[in-house]
C-alpha cells in the first residue's frame, strides 16, 4: 500500500476492481464503511461477479475476466480527453512533459523492438530524449507530440466507451457512469483510493493491470494523497514482510537486487546502480544504494566482510535466470532440481496445473515440509481417491515433515498491507514436536557449517563466514534477529555534515537508514526496516493508538517502513509552494523552515519548494512515471492483452493476441484450450469463511463453508438443466473438477463482441486434508502461464467447459 | 457499558405471576446495520465460540447458508437473498437472523414451564434450560421461528443476547466479532438514535424507503435492523412485515389466567406435580392434551 488501511476513512471515492475487499479483506474493510459513514464517500465494484464487496457498492459493474486493461485505458482515455485531470499535479509531478525517443513507437499490438523468437523485448527505444546536459529534455506546454503526455494520449485514443464494453462487457452506461465518479476526483480536494489485490496480480499481465491504475491515480493527483493510493491488499499477514525482505529468488533483503551473472565484481554490479538523477535538483535517493547494499554484506559476513574483498561480494550468488516457483517447478518436473524445501506454503494447491505439480514433486529425490499444519503438499504420494489419485508405491520421493510453529505460538513481527511492522507475543504453547522456523534453519545452518569446516567443498565461504552474534547460537531469539535487521553501528557514525557530532557509537543500534555507510562501518539486514529497532528499543511493539489528528495515521502505534512514514510520496499531497492541495485532509507542509506536519515527510525535511526536488524521491526522475521506459518487460503504457486462454481474439489486434512476452513454457504452449472446446471463461477466488488452504483445518471455518463449489449463473444452468445444488463436472485442458453447483444471479452472461460470454466462478479452498469436505482444488484446471514481470500465475481468467453429473438429493 | 451492567434483574418470568416488581433498567438493544453487513459469517462464528456450540460439518445445497437453517447450535444465521430491482440491478441482501429479543415475547407467554423462559429489566428474553420442559410451545409462539428444539436433551435453545457477557458489561460476542461495526450494542435510545443516522445517509444515497426495523406487533424488539427497503422486509429471506404473537397463545393465556389470579395455577400445579413425578424432560399428558387442544382448536 501507497497509504495505510486506516487511511481509506478519508477516500471520497472508494474503487474496488482487482479485489474483493469484503470477503477477502473484511477487517480492512471496515474502513471503507468508515468513508461511506464519515466522509460520504462512494464505493465502485467492477468484477466478473456480484460479491460481498458488490453488495455493499452504490454503483457496480461486470468486467470480463481478464480484460481489466481495457477498462483502465477507457478510463484514461476518458479522463485525458474530457480534460479531467488535476493538471497542476501532472505537469509537476509526473513526467507528461518529457520528450520520449523517436525511435519509440507502438504499432499492431507490438511495441518497438520485438524478437518473436525470444519472446522478449529490445527495450533501448523505450526512453527520454536527453539534452546535452545530461537531463531529459521537457516541454512543459504539453503539445510537442513525442512527450509522454501526446504518446498517451494517442495511445489510450483506442479505447472508446464502446470499444471498452465490446472488449470488457461492461455495459457502456455504467462505464461511463464509473468514469464520471472517478473524474470527479481530479479536483484537488478530492480524493479516490484504489484497493486491489490478486484479481489484478494474477494475471499474465497483472503488473501493467496495476499500472494502469497507477497512471489513472496519477492523472487525478491521487497518488501522495490522504484517502489516495495504489493499496494493494497483502494475501497473507506477513506476505508483505516476504517482499521487504526479498524472498524472491531475484532480491535481496529491502528490493536490492541479486548480482546477475555478468555481474561478477562489485564494481560492475555498482555501474548499473549509480541512479544519477535525470533532471536537475532531484534527490535519486537510490544514489544511496552502495550504502545500504555494504551494510547488508555487513550484517552478512560481519567480519569477514571487508573493504579488500568487496564486503564478500563474492560470496553472492549470481543469478543466470529468475528462478519463480513456475520455473522450479518446470524444473523439477524435467528432473532438474531433485531436492526441495516447502516452508510455509502449499503448492500442491496452489500453483496451477495440479497434475503437473503432482508429477514434478513425484520426480524429487527428497522433499522437506515445514509448516504447522499437515498439508496436501507434505502428503502428495497419499492416496484419497478421486480427491488424490495417486499410487503411493510408484512415488519415490523421501518426505521430511518438519512441524513449526504457527504465528500465535511464536513471538515476532508481521508486516502488514500499510506497511507496518507490529511486534507480537507467543500466545499459546506449540503443541507436540512442533519447533520454531528460526530453530529449525538454525539446526540445519549449524549442521551443514560442520560439513563444510571438515570437508571443504565447492565455495565453502558464505556458509563459514555468515556472522552468527546471537547470544545462544543453537536457537537465536527473532528480538535478537529484529535487531540484526534495524542494523548498527561497528564504529561511531558521524554527520557528514559536521563530523564532530557522533550519530551512533560504535555497537550501538542505529535510527535509520539515514545512518547507513559504504566504508563498512554499519550492518543492517534490511535497510528499509532500519528504525524499527533502535537505541531507543524495539519500535514495532509501540501500542499508543492516540491520533490526535483523526487522520487515521496512528503514529505512535507500532512501526511504518520507511521511517515510519504512513503515506508514501506525501510531498506530493502539496503544491509547488509546499501548501497542502486538501488542506481538510493535509498530511505535511512546508513551515518556511522546513517539512513538517501529522506524517513523516517522505523528502528531505530541510529541503525548501523552491530548490524544485520532486516528491517521487526515489525516481530518478523526480517524478511519477506514466511511461516507464524500460522498467517494464512487457511495454512503457499498460496494453489490452487477452489471457492465453480467451473466449475472443484480441480485437485491438487480432495478430497479438496475448502478452507476447508472458512467462510460458514450451509444452504449456500447446494445451492451452480452445474457445470451441471450452466455451466458458472461468476465474479462481476466495471466500470470506476460508483463509487458503489453511482454515479448513479448523472446525468452525469448515462449519461455515464445508464443502466444494463452483458458481455458475442462471443462463448457463438453465442452457445445462442444471439446478442449485446438482452435482456438476468443470473440465479445462488439463483437469476436472466435480463440486455443487451454486446457480446465482450474482453471475450473468456478458456480451463481449458480440457474442454471449458466460463466467464460472471457482473457489479455491479444498483439498484432502482437514476437517472440512474433501474437494477436488481449483489448481486442477489452471493454465501454467506467468505474468511477464512478475512471473504471478494466470489464475484469474482461462477457459472451461461445463457438465451435468446427477441431480441433487434432496 | 457500566450502565448496562448489573441490569438483568427479573421484569418476567413464563407461567408464573406475582413476582416482585423489579427495579427499572435501561433497555438495551443490539442494532443489525445491514448496509454496513459484508455477511462474513464472524458473528456466527463468534455466537459458536462463546457459547461453546458446534455443529456436524455439513454438505453444500447449492447456497451460502450453513448451517442450511438456524439449529439448537446454530443461533445466529447469515441469510442471503438475490434480489432484482426494477431497473434491473441486482441487490444482494445478508441478513444475520436470529432472535429480535421482543419486548412482549412471544415465546415466553406461550411457555408453560414455570420458569423457563425469563426476560430481563433491560429487555433481554433468555432461555433458561434446566426449567424447560421441551414441550416446543415457545416456537409456535415466536412470530419470528427462532427456537430450536434439541433432539439430544429435548430442550429449546436460542440467541440470549449473550446475557452472561451483558451482565459482566460486555456487549454480544457477535458485535465483538463484527468487522464493520454492523452490529452494535448499547441503549435502545443509543441504538435508535445512530439507527436514524445510518437512514439518513442511506436516503442521501437514494434509498428512499430506508427505515429502521422495530416492529410494534410485538411491543418492539431489542434486536433491531436498518434496512434499506424497510417497505419490504420480507425480501430479506422473510423477515416478517408486521410480526404478531399467535392469537392461538393469547388464547392460552386466557385460559391459564383465571386460574393464576386464583393464586393456584393448575398448570403451575400440575407443572411443579410433574416434576416431582417425572424429572424435567418430559410433558405431563394433561398438559399435553390441554396445549395441544388450545392450539389447534382455537374455536373450540
Amino acid at each position: 500500500m501507497t497509504n495505510t488501511w486506516a487511511d481509506i476513512k478519508n477516500a471520497d471515492l472508494v474503487v474496488i476492481m482487482g479485489g474483493n475487499a469484503a470477503e477477502a479483506h473484511p477487517c480492512g474493510f471496515k474502513w471503507v464503511t468508515e468513508a461511506k459513514h464519515y466522509n460520504k464517500a462512494k464505493l465502485i465494484v467492477v468484477d466478473p461477479r456480484f460479491t460481498r464487496s458488490a453488495a455493499m457498492s452504490d454503483l457496480y459493474m461486470p468486467i470480463r475476466p481478464g480484460s481489466d486493461i481495457a477498462f483502465l485505458g477507457g478510463v484514461i482515455n476518458y479522463l485525458v480527453s474530457n480534460d479531467k485531470i488535476h493538471k497542476d499535479y501532472v505537469l509537476n509531478y509526473t513526467n507528461a512533459a518529457y520528450i520520449v525517443k523517436a525511435e519509440y513507437g507502438f504499432e499492431d499490438g507490438l511495441f518497438t523492438g520485438y524478437n518473436a523468437e525470444k519472446r522478449d523485448y529490445d527495450r533501448k527505444s523505450w526512453d527520454y530524449e536527453l539534452g546535452e546536459d545530461g537531463f531529459v529534455k521537457v516541454d512543459p506546454s504539453l503539445q510537442d507530440p513525442r512527450c509522454v503526455y501526446q504518446l498517451m494520449k494517442a495511445h489510450y485514443a483506442r479505447y472508446t466507451p464502446e470499444m471498452v464494453s465490446r472488449i470488457t462487457g461492461t455495459p457502456v452506461d455504467k462505464f461511463t457512469k464509473a468514469c464520471e465518479w472517478i473524474a470527479e476526483t481530479a479536483a484537488p480536494d478530492k480524493a479516490m483510493t484504489s484497493m486491489y489485490a490478486l484479481g489484478w496480480t494474477q494475471h499474465s499481465k497483472g503488473s501493467q493491470n496495476i499500472r494502469g491504475m497507477a497512471i489513472v491515480q496519477l492523472l487525478l493527483g491521487n497518488i501522495g494523497v490522504a484517502g489516495g493510493g495504489m493499496n494493494a491488499l497483502r494475501g497473507h499477514s506477513n506476505i508483505q514482510g516476504l517482499t521487504d525482505l526479498g524472498l524472491m529468488s531475484n532480491l535481496i533483503p529491502g528490493y536490492l537486487t541479486l548480482p546477475l551473472d555478468k555481474e561478477q565484481d562489485y564494481p560492475t554490479y555498482m555501474s548499473t546502480r549509480q541512479f544519477k538523477p535525470l533532471r536537475p535538483g532531484q534527490t535519486s535517493y537510490w544514489q544511496n544504494y552502495p550504502k545500504f547494499f555494504v551494510s547488508f554484506l555487513k550484517s552478512m559476513y560481519g567480519t569477514a566482510a571487508t573493504k579488500d574483498n568487496a564486503f564478500g561480494y563474492d560470496w553472492l550468488p549470481k543469478l543466470d535466470v529468475t528462478y519463480d516457483v513456475l520455473r522450479a517447478f518446470e524444473l523439477m518436473h524435467q528432473g532438474k532440481i531433485n531436492g526441495y524445501f516447502c516452508q510455509g506454503f502449499n503448492p500442491l494447491l496452489s500453483f496451477p496445473n495440479r497434475g503437473k505439480i503432482q508429477a514434478a514433486l513425484a520426480s524429487l529425490k527428497y522433499l522437506v515440509v515445514m509448516d504447522p499444519l499437515a498439508t496436501e503438499t507434505a502428503s502428495f504420494w497419499e492416496n484419497h481417491g478421486v480427491h488424490n489419485d495417486v499410487d503411493p508405491g510408484q512415488v519415490q520421493t523421501e518426505v521430511f515433515r518438519l512441524p513449526t510453529t504457527c504465528f500465535a505460538e511464536e513471538a515476532g513481527s508481521l508486516t502488514n498491507s500499510g506497511r507496518w511492522l507490529q511486534w507480537h507475543w507467543a500466545g499459546a504453547t506449540p503443541p507436540g514436536e512442533a519447533k520454531t522456523d528460526v530453530w529449525i534453519m538454525t539446526q540445519l545452518y549449524r549442521k551443514l557449517r560442520e560439513l563444510y569446516a571438515a570437508e571443504g567443498g565447492k565455495l565453502p565461504e558464505p556458509i563459514l563466514n555468515l556472522s552468527w552474534p546471537y547470544s545462544t547460537p543453537d536457537d537465536p531469539t527473532t528480538d535478537e534477529i529484529a535487531q540484526e535487521i534495524n542494523g548498527k553501528a561497528l564504529a561511531d557514525v558521524r554527520d557528514l555534515k559536521d563530523p564532530a557530532k557522533i550519530l551512533a557509537r560504535a555497537g550501538q543500534q542505529l535510527d535509520g537508514f539515514a545512518q547507513l555507510r559504504d566504508d563498512g562501518s554499519t550492518t543492517s539486514g534490511c535497510w528499509i526496516y532500519s528504525g524499527c529497532y533502535t537505541k531507543k528499543g524495539n519500535q514495532m511493539a509501540r501500542r499508543d493508538n492516540a491520533d490526535p489528528s483523526d487522520s487515521g495515521l496512528a503514529p505512535n502505534w507500532a512501526w511504518s517502513w520507511p521511517a515510519n512514514r504512513r503515506v508514501l510520496y506525501n510531498r506530493a499531497s502539496c503544491d509547488l509552494e509546499g501548501k497542502p492541495y486538501n488542506p481538510k485532509h493535509a498530511l505535511i507542509e512546508w513551515n518556511g523552515e522546513k517539512w513538517a506536519g501529522v506524517d513523516i515527510p517522505d523528502f528531505v525535511a530541510t529541503s525548501a519548494p523552491e530548490a524544485g526536488a520532486g516528491p517521487f524521491i526515489m525516481n530518478a526522475e523526480g517524478t511519477a512515471r506514466l511511461f516507464t521506459r524500460g522498467m517494464m518487460k512487457d511495454g512503457p503504457f499498460p496494453e489490452h492483452y487477452e489471457p492465453f486462454e480467451a473466449p475472443v481474439e484480441n480485437v485491438l489486434h487480432p495478430k497479438v493476441g496475448p502478452n507476447p512476452v508472458a512467462r510460458v513454457f514450451k509444452g504449456d504452449l500447446e494445451v492451452f484450450g480452445k474457445p470451441d472446446e471450452f466455451p466458458y471463461v472461468a476465474t479462481t477466488y476466495r471466500l470470506t469463511e476460508h483463509f487458503h488452504f489453511w482454515t479448513k483445518h479448523a472446525l468452525i471455518n469448515a462449519i461455515l463453508q464445508p464443502e466444494e463449489f463452483v458458481e455458475i449463473g442462471e443462463a448457463l444452468a438453465a442452457e445445462k438443466g442444471v439446478k442449485t445444488g446438482d452435482r456438476i463436472q468443470v473440465h479445462s485442458n488439463r483437469g476436472t473438477v466435480e463440486a455443487v453447483a451454486v446457480v446465482t444471479k450474482r453471475i450473468r452472461p456478458l456480451t463481449v463482441d458480440g457474442k454471449t460470454i458466460h463466467t464460472v466462478g471457482i473457489p479455491i479452498h479444498w483439498g484432502f486434508k482437514g476437517e472440512a469436505r474433501k474437494g477436488y482444488g481449483a489448481n486442477r484446471l489452471t493454465p501454467y502461464v506467468g505474468d511477464a514481470n512478475i512471473e504471478t500465475p494466470e489464475f484469474k481468467a482461462f477457459l472451461v467447459d461445463v457438465t451435468k453429473v446427477a441431480a441433487a438429493v434432496s | 457499558m457500566s450502565v448496562l451492567q448489573h441490569a438483568l434483574d427479573l421484569k418476567q418470568s413464563s407461567a408464573t405471576s406475582g413476582m416482585a416488581p423489579a427495579g427499572e433498567a435501561v433497555a438495551v438493544a443490539k442494532l443489525i446495520d445491514i448496509s454496513r453487513c459484508i455477511g462474513c459469517k464472524a458473528c456466527q462464528s463468534a455466537c459458536l465460540e462463546w457459547n461453546e456450540r458446534r455443529e456436524e460439518v455439513g454438505v453444500n445445497t447449492g447456497y451460502y447458508e450453513n448451517p442450511h437453517d438456524l439449529t439448537e447450535n446454530t443461533w445466529t444465521l447469515m441469510r442471503y437473498a438475490e434480489v432484482e430491482q426494477d431497473n434491473g440491478d441486482l441487490e444482494w441482501l445478508i441478513r444475520k437472523d436470529g432472535c429480535m429479543h421482543c419486548a412482549d415475547p412471544g415465546c415466553l407467554k406461550a411457555c408453560p414451564a414455570p420458569g423457563a423462559i425469563v426476560q430481563y429489566t433491560n429487555g433481554l428474553v433468555d432461555f433458561i434450560s434446566e426449567n424447560c420442559i421441551g414441550c416446543g410451545y415457545c416456537i409456535k409462539g415466536c412470530p419470528f421461528d427462532i427456537p430450536r428444539l434439541s433432539q439430544a436433551d429435548q430442550k429449546v435453545y436460542k440467541c440470549t443476547l449473550c446475557s452472561d457477557r451483558v451482565a459482566v458489561g460486555q456487549g454480544p460476542a457477535c458485535a465483538k466479532a463484527c468487522p464493520t461495526h454492523a452490529i452494535m450494542f448499547g441503549t435502545k435510545a443509543e441504538m435508535t438514535d445512530w439507527a436514524g443516522q445510518r437512514i439518513e445517509d442511506l436516503k442521501e444515497r437514494g434509498y428512499q424507503n430506508a427505515g429502521l426495523y422495530d416492529p410494534p406487533g410485538v411491543g418492539g424488539t431489542h434486536v433491531m435492523y436498518v434496512l434499506k427497503h424497510a417497505d419490504q422486509p420480507e425480501i430479506y429471506s422473510n423477515l416478517p412485515k408486521d410480526p404478531q404473537i399467535s392469537p392461538l397463545v393469547d388464547l392460552w393465556k386466557g385460559v391459564t389466567k383465571p386460574f393464576a389470579l386464583a393464586g393456584i395455577g393448575l398448570m403451575a400445579l400440575l407443572g411443579i406435580v410433574h416434576y416431582v413425578r417425572t424429572g424435567p424432560n418430559e410433558v405431563a399428558p394433561e398438559d399435553e392434551e390441554q396445549a395441544r387442544r388450545t392450539l389447534e382448536n382455537p374455536k373450540s
